[in-house]
């Protein structure tokens, strides 16, 4: 019998060729990775647990991405405070401060290669299954643990296969597939499992557009996502393709259930306000009234996505009284942006654009919505309150939606408006 | 924790997400303040009214969206030390668990039960009793038994590494 993905990766790590799902197995994590915003509590547990150091400082990746530059006096200090003691007494050595949003920097910098089992306390982590990776998130608690023991219990999941057909047409992008695998599967569809990408349309994707699908993939409730490696993953993070090419689906592995999307059928999707799993054909919203477009966050700042948003915005200015913020995902992104001229391009149609960080996606400055205010996001998720007050509305889209949208002052499918 | 705790159901609805049980802007420096914010944004009520006893009662998926420890914290700290709902998120699961919250997965009670009925949980002979229908708590998984058993992940560590540190004097 042939193994899943994420079979693969813990056999992998746990050398127990025995394991099936339900199985319960310790794995000892490749890297573990911590946030700002939890770092008091992950330095109380550590005290509270009686760890006087962590057992391999060498494995941690410690980031400071949601509260620089600080948002709130004397709360946010204090995080980062803490932050510098898990580097100075705990010896934490690997620092990413103010360089951009964790989750597209840890595969941007090598921290997760594929092959690789990778923790973190952040359920965004799931994004790494891009690169072939099996990473998950924990709370800061278990993190303590983690640190201390470099141990973790996981179970194995069920995976789901989610087959991709075909090439996905132009101003249709990743975003729409996982948008309408997420409406198709609803909010715990994925719950406990691992989704596993496979088939042409798959490999035709670019690495960026596979960490867009495994980031969002998360808000069908998956425990993991992952994509087979192939020839662009072996480039992505310059390692030869048979050190990495064992991680692809076996034939004759036991999928829980098989989803088949034809890429070349796909249309633009968006998920309507306070349900990221209320998914519509872009027909559904069009003409709806916005105030605001925000670009960025973990799942859609690539560079990749500044190109589309760049090539829209061209030479035209957005509508009247609209705010539109950009922000380009990290500073390797925002650096190519500028020598690009894409944020010339922004600055030019009237946008403003801030900082590499999770901004107004984590509810941070700045951007925030008032009630009654209505946004268009490329961020992963609509919560009420998530991005503002209690009474705003988000519509969650691609960047080719969300720019188009921002020249139109109303909902708008990319093609209509004249490139 | 008494054996027996009584207290009122506050019944939610399906995937109650961790923004709307803490909200980012209200992680603030200590767990009682941040749990005055608990729930704000759905049972406006909840963080004045909640008392130590009462239960949650949800449908589908509750927990869902971030790792954020805070959210089942804050549901701690008010005084709530267990949710029934008919299936919990991955990430609210595994959290709630290390802290030492009960959390019983059943497909029947949030049918049968209103806001504010009275609740009585029987943590001994592990049964939930609701306007006259007794439930039983299932057990956690034999890994988790253990951790649940102490009161959570923290307890379960600082014994392990006293132990360890006794053995070494």
């Amino acid at each position: 019998m042939g193994h899943t993905l994420v079979e693969k990766l813990i056999i992998k790590n746990s050398g127990d060729a025995s394991i099936k799902p339900g199985d319960i197995v310790v794995v000892h994590p490749d890297c573990y990775m911590t946030l700002d915003i939890y770092a008091p509590s992950v330095v109380q547990k550590l005290e509270e647990m009686k760890f006087d150091k962590i057992l391999y400082p060498e494995k941690a990746v410690l980031f400071l991405d949601h509260l620089l530059p600080l948002g709130k006096p004397n709360i946010d200090s204090h995080s980062l405070d803490k932050a510098i003691e898990l580097h100075e007494k705990y010896g934490i050595k690997r620092i990413e401060k103010g360089t951009g949003i964790s989750h597209t920097i840890m595969h941007e910098k090598g921290y997760a290669k594929p092959g690789m089992i990778v923790i973190a306390t952040d359920s965004h982590t799931t994004t790494y299954g891009g690169g072939g990776c099996l990473s998950t998130g924990i709370g800061y608690t278990e993190m303590a643990a983690l640190l201390g023991t470099d141990e973790i219990w996981l179970k194995v999941p069920e995976a789901i296969k989610v087959y991709l057909d075909g090439q996905l047409k132009p101003n249709v992008t990743a975003k729409d597939i996982v948008l309408k695998l997420v409406g198709d599967l609803k909010a715990d569809g994925g719950q406990y499992k691992s989704l596993e990408f496979t088939g042409p349309g798959a490999h035709s994707l670019s690495m960026s557009q596979r960490y867009t699908i495994c980031n969002m993939a998360l808000e069908a409730g998956a425990k993991c996502a992952l994509f087979e490696a192939d020839d662009k993953t072996a480039a992505y993070f310059d390692m030869p393709l048979d050190e990495i090419d064992w991680i692809t689906v076996d034939e004759d592995a036991e999928y829980e259930s098989v989803l088949h999307y034809d890429l070349d059928q796909l249309e633009p999707h968006i998920a309507k306000p306070k349900g990221v799993d209320d998914v519509h054909d872009i027909s559904q919203a069009i003409g709806d009234r916005i105030d605001e477009v925000f670009i960025g966050s973990c799942t859609n700042g690539s560079i990749e996505d500044m190109a589309v948003v760049a090539e829209i915005l061209h030479g035209k200015r957005i509508a009247p009284y609209l705010k539109m913020i950009i922000i380009p995902a990290s500073n390797v992104v925002f650096k190519e942006s500028i020598k690009r001229g894409y944020i010339e391009t922004f600055l030019r149609a009237g946008a403003s654009v801030s900082h590499p960080s999770c901004g107004l996606c984590a509810g941070f400055p700045f951007g925030l919505l008032s009630d009654g205010e209505v946004a268009v996001a490329t961020s992963n998720r609509n919560f009420v309150g998530r991005m503002g007050s209690k009474g705003s509305f988000v519509y969650l889209s691609s960047p080719a939606v969300a720019a188009a949208s921002a020249l139109a002052g109303v909902i708008v499918a990319p093609e209509t408006v004249a490139l | 924790m008494s054996a027996i705790a009584t207290g009122r159901i506050w019944h939610l609805p399906d995937d109650v997400d961790t923004d709307v049980i803490l909200a980012v802007k209200h992680f603030l420096n200590t767990a009682e303040e941040r749990s005055q914010h608990c729930l704000e944004n759905l049972v406006p009520n909840f963080a004045k009214e909640v008392k130590q006893g009462d239960v949650i009662v949800a449908g589908k998926n509750f927990g869902c969206g971030s790792s954020r420890e805070y959210a089942p914290e804050a549901i701690y700290t008010s005084g709530v030390t267990c949710i029934v709902a008919k299936s919990f998120s991955r990430l609210f699961y595994r959290n709630a668990v290390n802290i030492g919250i009960s959390l019983v997965e059943n497909a029947d009670i949030q049918a049968h039960c209103a806001d504010g009925d009275a609740i009585q949980v029987d943590y001994e002979n592990r049964t939930i009793e609701t306007n006259g229908k007794v439930y039983k708590m299932p057990r956690f998984p034999r890994h988790l038994e253990e951790i649940s058993r102490v009161g959570g992940l923290v307890n379960y560590h600082r014994q392990r590494n006293e132990l360890a540190e006794e053995g070494a004097n």
